[in-house]
């Protein structure tokens, strides 16, 4: 009978996905992310299991198929469901992941926010890799270092509704005025962290606006796509492709030209301080504004007035650096 | 599958039935999958047995569930509803809206969400039935018009700040374990199967589907019902947009992305026909259990989400072969 067939089938592939599977008594860290299969995060776990090794915790390295926060929190059932230790996310939304944050540590959870941030009655310590500002203005000026007679630029970032990229966008837009008067941004529009829509988003920019100098992409997704498109299109010299971007996924645009430089922080040291963070919670630390904690070898942060703290200042690649990086991450 | 008439005689659903034999196993089929994974899902993980997480479980399905029970029946006249994530979103919104330019009540709050969503259903009914658009077409296009509304009234920013009674929608218990959602989720499947089942009103919808011209000179009004059907969906949406922006306390645009696709696997892996003319209720709410079972279980063994596409798309592809594959070797064997 089909119906036996597929029932055992069925059944035969559930219990072989599961086989090693019984509760465990060490210190279980989730780092959460976005979703999965994304550069940028593959690379924060290789940190978070350096740290994993180092504390002597398991990090379950987890997150959502589609980058939305419905799937985040599905996620972040079945880990409060698992009893871990701590939860250490990026949020895809920093109000809808709130109620169920606020439950996994109602239920004595840690919970922790990393990268892109949880509002603060859903987390203990966010973790920013870098701080706004300077992002916002470091973005810029990537730009404006190449254009020193100034002109149009135009931003292409991840979802609208993307919490930090949010947030450097208003950081640069602040910055602008001041510090690179010639700087004129035309345009904001958003890829949706989708190579398909960003692509299409980056040839609409390009034809909206003929004089466009630079496209700014804050998201390792867009910078690719727009740096595709302006290679595909033999603009390669006229438009300037810049933005936050993953080494190894970008070498062959600061090699070919369509850039000249991308920044982005180190999003091994990222995972790895996101670790080190939940683990001292789990440890009995308090997380509350002035506190002090050490994360490792990356060296030490203090909380501010929202428990919040900034790791490190972007990091620049160019054709100088960016052979050695692209073999990192 | 039957009607019985007045005079004792059982009708089938359809004169040509050679798929009747296996749509009527079909029930049975996934009663037995579901029965598999929660067996497999309690070997494989010694958190899954545990009234909490069974109920944590629940959540991932029931708001969707809820919409593809309507959809079920929008699906079975022929037609189809590609717009109920963003008549979610709009509705989301507007009770958004309604809250932080008002400080409306909770009840008020749950009115609108509930209004919305009825408004957004009629005005696809009616573009559907009024004008005579096909249905995929239209509902493309209010898929985007929705949420383009809700775009333009929030932009990047969002609505907080709903009230705690109102939080109770999507995060309350009614008893122990025993999720607000759930119950309310058990509850329309009864009056949608009763609905289905055992009403005129659902023998129209099966006439509808199986030959809508026949059924409009045997004196059936198709586009009533079939505007009746698209209003319920959209009612149903609405009820859903109040549940999840309960639970997550908090409105953006971009809200319940992709649900639609999730709603009709459901339907579709519940053995409605997505040709119209045949499916069930109870087939519907077993397929959206699986779908719950499957993704809670994978969750816990941190299994990556994909593995789920590839086990739904997997799921789905059989459910559409194995009936033509059992006419073949039919077909073969007379």
């Amino acid at each position: 009978m089909n119906l036996f067939k597929l029932l055992a089938a069925t059944a035969t592939v559930a219990v072989m996905i599961a086989a090693p599977a019984a509760a465990q008594d060490g210190t279980r860290i989730a780092l959460v992310v976005k979703s999965l299969g994304n550069g940028f995060f593959d690379a924060a776990n290789k940190g978070a299991q350096e740290a994993a090794e180092e504390l002597g915790v398991e990090v379950i390295y987890t997150g959502p198929t589609a980058a939305t926060a419905e799937a985040q929190i599905e996620v972040v059932n079945t880990l409060i469901a698992q009893q871990v230790d701590a939860i250490a996310i990026s949020a895809n939304d920093p109000d809808a992941l709130v109620p169920v944050l606020q439950r996994a540590q109602e239920r004595g959870i840690k919970v922790i926010s990393w990268d892109s941030g949880v509002a603060p009655e859903g987390r203990q310590i966010h973790l920013n890799p870098s701080d706004v500002n300077l992002i916002g203005e470091t973005i810029i000026k990537l730009a404006a270092d190449y254009l020193p007679e100034g002109g149009d630029v135009a931003i292409l970032s991840a979802a609208s509704t993307a919490t930090n990229q949010n947030a450097w966008i208003e950081a640069a837009k602040a910055a602008i005025p001041e510090k690179f008067p010639n700087i004129n941004l035309v345009a904001t529009v958003y890829g949706d962290d989708d190579s398909v829509k960003s692509t299409e988003e980056a040839r609409g920019l390009i034809s909206a606006y003929p004089d466009l100098k630079a496209i700014i992409a804050p998201t390792t997704v867009g910078v690719v796509a727009a740096a595709q498109v302006v290679t595909d299109q033999d603009l390669i010299g006229k438009i300037n492709v810049t933005g936050l971007a993953l080494p190894s996924e970008f070498k062959q645009f600061i090699d070919n030209g369509a850039s000249q430089a991308v920044a982005l922080w180190n999003p091994i040291d990222l995972g790895y301080s996101a670790v080190f963070l939940a683990n001292a919670l789990v440890e009995g630390e308090e997380a509350a504004p002035g506190a002090s904690f050490s994360i490792g070898r990356v060296g030490e942060v203090t909380l501010d007035d929202t428990n919040s703290a900034a790791m490190a200042a972007p990091f620049q690649f160019d054709a100088s650096n960016i052979e050695e990086f692209s073999k990192i991450y | 599958m039957t009607y019985t008439t007045a005079s004792g005689r059982r009708l089938p659903d359809r004169l040509d039935t050679p798929l009747k034999s296996a749509v009527l196993s079909w029930e049975t089929l996934l009663v037995l999958v579901a029965i598999g994974i929660f067996i497999a899902n309690s070997i494989a993980s010694p958190y899954f047995l545990n009234a909490w997480s069974l109920s944590d479980m629940t959540f991932n399905f029931t708001e969707k569930a809820l919409i593809a029970l309507a959809m079920a029946l929008v699906i079975i006249t022929g037609e189809i509803d590609l717009s109920v994530a963003s008549i979610i979103a709009l509705a989301s919104t507007l009770m958004g809206l309604v809250l932080n330019q008002f400080g409306a009540p909770t009840s008020v709050l749950v009115l609108v969400g509930i209004l919305t969503g009825l408004a957004c259903g009629a005005f696809n009914g009616w573009l559907v039935t009024g004008l005579k658009l096909p249905s995929i077409v239209v509902t493309i296009g209010t898929m985007s018009l929705f949420r383009g509304i809700a775009f333009i009234i929030l932009g990047d920013q969002s609505y907080g700040g709903y009230p705690r009674d109102f939080a109770w929608f999507g995060q309350g218990y009614l008893w122990w374990v025993i999720s607000f959602e759930l119950v309310l989720f058990l509850v329309a499947a009864v009056i949608f199967y009763v609905l289905l089942h055992h009403t005129n009103f659902g023998r129209r919808v099966f006439a509808i589907g199986n030959n809508a011209t026949a059924a409009q000179f045997s004196g059936v009004r198709v586009d009533r019902i079939k505007f009746v059907l698209f209003c319920l969906t959209g009612l149903m949406s609405g009820i859903t947009a109040v549940l999840l922006t309960a639970r997550l306390g908090s409105t953006r645009p971009s809200i319940a992305q992709g649900f639609e696709l999730d709603v009709i696997t459901m339907v579709v892996l519940g053995g409605v026909s997505i040709l119209g003319g045949a499916g069930s209720i109870i087939g519907v709410v077993l397929a959206a259990l699986i779908i719950g079972l499957v993704t809670f279980g994978l969750g816990l063994l941190n299994v990556p989400g994909i593995v789920m596409t590839i086990f739904t798309g997997t799921l789905l592809i059989i459910v559409i072969a194995l009936p033509i594959l059992w006419n073949m070797w039919k077909a073969r064997r007379a």
